[in-house]
């Protein structure tokens, strides 16, 4: 049993490590799990039996393990070994595959220029972007409700101040964050950003110089690739027309609900 | 030189990481609540205002993840802190990443309910409200148990990572806050004992001599004309 990758290209670090295999054509089995139904009921964990799941959806006080839908994935196995969380599986993968060193750079700085990244995204960039999916596809489709507007512009207003610092600080002039080439730290910022893209709140449209930088990430990974990878999140809103399950909406409405808080 | 305020958890992760690689540094004392992290002095080792912060020669730093991780390469800290090896590197990494939005986030939020809130407004905290912010609390402390560091002696293994460092010292902030919540978690008490023994229980307690006395915090520690700001900011946060 080779490498496997547990997968839902619906999310964005799975995205980042999807892309990031076939870039660098790391041999691997795809194993798809579909967020919102493996394991949102329960059913087969993502990353194999006994195996450490990360579980931190948002929580309540008893059923935790049972609606935790959220960070299950990505997960890697590599024989005998798992691994959670999109950050460590890159840097494992760039390690165990020996990877062209622009992705995660040997010279100490660059490094910790992909480093600063890769930690501050979490907070900035990655507490905003996701919820733009929520509000606006999965809340009304799994409780029924109408989007809530002013919701959605704060967390809009929260995106574009990260965005600025992102601008400021991460980009400026410089081609990619580290300089003149990409790494780990341009395609980890880009899939997240794809997400609000994807459900209509073009964030790329009044921001020429991201625009640029997101052409130049495209092309550095490949473009067939990267649309390949975005086909299903830039098609969200089939999304809306499936049936869920009732008993999932019944499941999630009040943690969905809560996340609005 | 290393900005840092030991009021702020990744500062004292720093602070004890350097103190005890033996790492000469300059402390350079950034005091949040005067709002000393908003200069325009400031903003040149960090435009993102936040600490802590690195300044080595030209070269500017933020996150503190970033930083111990650079520390580390250039003072070349034993191999336990980072281990080359990939498995068990790969296991600090992810502990370093689910942190952010799991122990860390959380961790901060009780502080916040349980002691800026209250002295900002000037109003006792809703025990609802802070109910639920313990509950999110104790479920990510059993990931963490369960998870991260089952029945090893530290995270990686056998011995102490930056994974456990950044851990702790996030883990002290609900302490300090009046939340012991070590008392009923035997394992997790265990854990802190080693944490402490293998960083310097001597330096660990002085990292933490500020937080611990955070009770004793007044509205008048606060630079008077940043007070409103704060609380604008932290009211948002809840």
């Amino acid at each position: 049993m080779g490498l496997e990758l547990y997968l839902d290209l619906l999310s964005q670090p799975c995205r980042a490590l999807y892309i990031f295999a076939r870039s660098n054509n790391i041999p691997f089995e795809f194993k798809h799990v579909e967020l919102f139904k493996d394991s949102v009921l329960g059913k087969r964990p993502a990353a194999g039996s006994g195996a450490e799941q990360p579980r931190a959806g948002p929580s309540n006080s008893e059923g935790t393990a049972k609606v935790s839908l959220l960070k299950k994935v990505p997960a890697l196995k590599d024989g005998d070994f798992t691994l959670a969380e999109c950050t460590a599986i890159l840097l494992y993968l760039s390690r165990k595959y020996n990877t062209p060193d622009h992705w995660y750079p040997s010279d100490i700085q660059k490094r910790a220029r992909v480093d600063e990244y890769l930690s501050w995204h979490h907070a900035n960039i990655r507490a905003n972007a996701p919820k733009t999916m929520w509000i606006k596809v999965l809340i009304p489709l799994f409780t029924g409700q109408p989007l809530p507007s002013e919701k959605l512009q704060e967390v809009m207003e929260g995106l574009s101040t990260s965005l600025k610092q992102f601008e400021e600080r991460f980009l400026q002039d410089k081609a990619f964050i580290i300089g003149s080439e990409i790494s780990l730290a341009d395609l980890v910022a880009i899939v997240e950003l794809m997400q609000p893209v994807g459900v209509g709140c073009d964030i790329f449209e009044d921001r020429p110089r991201l625009m640029e930088w997101r052409r130049r990430v495209e092309d550095a990974v490949g473009k067939e690739l990267f649309f390949q990878a975005h086909e299903m999140i830039l098609n969200i809103k089939e999304l809306s027309n499936i049936q869920i399950d009732p008993q999932l909406k019944e499941q999630l409405a009040p943690v969905l609900m809560k996340m609005l808080k | 030189e290393l900005y840092l305020d030991l009021l702020s958890q990744p500062c004292r992760a720093l602070y004890i990481f350097a103190r005890s690689n033996n790492i000469p540094f300059e402390f350079k004392r950034v005091q949040l609540m005067k709002g000393q992290h908003k200069t325009e002095e400031f903003r040149k080792v960090n435009v993102l205002m936040k600490v802590p912060a690195l300044r080595d020669g030209s070269f500017t730093l933020a996150e503190s993840i970033a930083i111990l991780l650079y520390l580390a390469q250039k003072f070349k800290t034993p191999d336990h802190w980072y281990p080359s090896d990939l498995q068990k590197r790969a296991r600090v990494d992810e502990y370093l990443s689910w942190q952010h939005a799991n122990i860390r986030a959380k961790g901060s939020k009780v502080f916040l309910m349980k002691v800026l809130l209250p002295v900002l407004t000037g109003q006792p905290l809703s025990a609802e409200k802070l109910e639920f912010v313990i509950e999110d609390l104790n479920a990510v402390l059993k990931q963490f148990e369960e998870k991260f560091l089952q029945d090893k002696p530290f995270i990686a293994g056998s011995e102490i990572s930056l994974a456990d460092l950044v851990a702790l010292v996030e883990l002290m902030q609900p302490v300090g806050s009046g939340y012991n919540l070590f008392e009923e978690r035997p394992k997790l008490a265990e854990w802190r004992r080693r944490v402490e023994e293998a960083v310097g229980k001597e330096l660990f307690q002085e990292a933490h001599e500020g937080i611990m006395n955070i009770k004793n915090l007044t509205a008048d520690q606060f630079a008077p004309e940043l007070l409103e700001s704060f609380k604008q900011q932290l009211l948002r946060q809840v």
